[in-house]
């Protein structure tokens, strides 16, 4: 018999399965029929049909063949445009973007090329589960820097300063945040950047949600300050923007020397990103602006809904102002974030996601998605105030 | 905001001022005055339950009826319109360009109900040229909205 333990890598057997899959695989085997979900992360919408039809034509003339390493020089281009048009961002598309499978694949292989072993790697937490674990693999050590309400769940430049150490390699900006919706200002980066100027550490900038930003002013990515687009690799993909999560397309942009060598890894682990893929995204790029418009528009009003709700049902929720999701905090029913969320499954059949699954600094809130039509969020918020009601100290 | 209104309403016509203020973050009583304007100018001309009548009476039908009119010298397609448009059967009355002139919806309790309709009242009005009958089968997309069937079950999975 194998000892599949002594088979294993020990860095892979280190790693914590997800927590929001843990919860989930829970809440799946309650056995109840009538559970009502805020809790997942993609959007609600289907992919705009002239996006789909693109990809279909391309399939129907034949076009099924491996695309270039890179990904399509067309669609490199409208992706630098598209960059241009909206951020002001000035990208090369021959050698200063590279076409991925999804946004995650684009995170890890920064992270791979980036980090040597016993390197640092900064991660702002609550924050998406897959930095700490991409890290991990990747040789390096995972530091998590606590984000605080009080601060809009926003990464100061106190908490930055505090956790650097001359082993620290790479800086995560997870912003637009999932879980909390917590976005940075320019003037914010701006206090980031003041402190990253003068060092070698390397910022991944996690922007997959810079398309869903409420409020007057639009996203700023950190590699339009002064200094930083040396520093930085942008992430960012067509998932949440254009409601392409299933075609698994996403990109990577920065400095030459580090694309260069991320196109040659990816190169060896990937090859090309799915060529219909790419045909849809380049019609996405080409004339999905007023997608985009539609869909944020949607968005916005279910968030200023779900707040009003849950500040009506007397949970502190701070506003957030990016990505679909609120995160409100549950300490005053005595609960811990997971208690909470199993009881409102059992109580309510309501399901939402326990803070804690992104980071212990996450505990005492809950991540409720409004990636739902308004009808679903009405009757799963009217659930939850029962629930709230009932439980409330 | 106008608009924004007015797309909200169209999906949802019993959200309250209330509701229409937090979502569209404006005041309540923006919201208020908002509503009514449109209400009093007529671009909001009511409010009202869609009902799936099939539902109820199984031997229900819709019919589309294409009417060819020959129009008056003074009142053009007006006159036939209006007489047509006094039958409380009468759903709806369109002007059409194209092959011919006057679209009329029809609500009846039966296919014979309605042919009978067509044949007494309407090919017999001065001015009808020629009609042609449709039956509806089945609604797809309905003011918007897709009909039909079972609610469609999410078919987004947990991924991480």
């Amino acid at each position: 018999m194998i000892d599949y333990n002594s088979v294993l890598s020990s860095r892979i057997r280190s790693v914590q399965p997800s927590g929001i899959r843990r919860f989930f695989d829970l809440a799946n085997s309650s056995g109840l029929s009538d559970i009502i979900s805020l809790s997942i992360g993609e959007p609600d919408f289907a992919t705009p049909w002239h996006i789909r039809q693109a990809a279909i034509d391309s399939i129907e003339k034949g076009r099924t063949f491996y695309s270039p390493n890179r990904g399509f020089t067309d669609l490199l281009e409208s992706v630098s445009e598209y960059c241009t048009r909206r951020f002001g961002l000035t990208y090369d598309p021959k050698t200063e973007i590279l076409v991925t499978v999804g946004g995650s694949e684009a995170i890890d292989c920064a992270l791979r090329c980036l980090v040597s072993p016993g390197d640092e790697v900064l991660i702002p937490q609550p924050s998406f589960v897959c930095y700490e674990p991409l890290t991990v693999m990747a040789g390096g050590v995972p530091v998590p820097i606590v984000t605080e309400a009080k601060d809009e769940f926003r990464l100061t430049a106190e908490a930055l300063k505090n956790a650097i150490t001359p082993n620290t390699k790479v800086l995560v900006l997870p912003f637009p945040n999932n879980p909390t919706g917590a976005v940075m200002r320019r003037a914010h980066l701006e206090e980031i950047a003041q402190i990253l100027r003068d060092t070698n550490i390397m910022i991944l900038s996690d922007e997959i949600y810079c398309e869903l930003t409420y409020g007057d002013t639009p996203h700023v990515s950190i590699a339009e300050i002064d200094g930083m687009r040396e520093r930085t690799i942008i992430i960012n993909g067509f998932s949440k923007s254009f409601a392409m999560t299933g075609w698994r397309l996403g990109w990577a942009m920065g400095p030459e020397p580090v694309l260069t060598q991320m196109t040659k890894l990816h190169q060896f682990g990937i090859m090309s990103a799915p060529t219909t893929a790419q045909y849809g995204a380049m019609e996405a790029m080409r004339s999905g602006d007023p997608d985009i418009a539609r869909m944020r528009d949607e968005y916005d009003l279910r968030r200023r809904y779900i707040v009003h709700r849950l500040r009506a049902m007397g949970l502190e929720c701070f506003e957030p102002e990016g990505a679909f999701y609120v995160f409100p905090c549950i300490r005053s029913t005595g609960m811990t974030s997971e208690e909470f969320c199993t009881r409102m499954i059992q109580e309510e059949h309501v399901a939402v996601v326990p803070g804690s699954a992104f980071g212990s600094s996450g505990e005492g809130f809950i991540r409720i998605s409004y990636s739902y039509s308004l009808k679903h969020i009405t009757e799963a918020l009217d659930r939850m105030e029962r629930f709230i009601a009932k439980n409330k100290r | 905001m106008q608009e924004k209104i007015l797309k909200l309403l169209e999906e949802n016509a019993r959200l309250t001022n209330r509701e229409l203020s937090v979502m569209l973050g404006i005041s309540e009583s923006a919201a208020a005055s908002a509503v009514d304007a449109l209400e009093k100018s007529g671009v909001i001309s009511g409010y009202r339950a869609i009902v799936n009548w099939e539902q109820v009476d199984k031997a229900r039908v819709n019919a589309w009826i294409e009417l060819k009119v020959s129009p008056k010298r003074d009142t053009g397609f007006d006159e036939v319109a209006q007489r047509i448009m006094e039958f409380d059967e009468v759903v709806s009355v369109y002007l059409m360009s194209g092959s011919y002139d006057l679209l009329v919806e029809i609500n009846g309790y039966s296919l014979q109900d309605v042919a009978m309709f067509v044949a007494k009242q309407l090919s017999t009005i001065d001015g009808v040229l020629s009609t042609s009958t449709s039956f509806l089968l089945k609604k797809y997309k309905d003011k918007g909205t897709v009909l039909g069937g079972e609610e469609e079950s999410d078919k987004r999975s947990m991924v991480l």
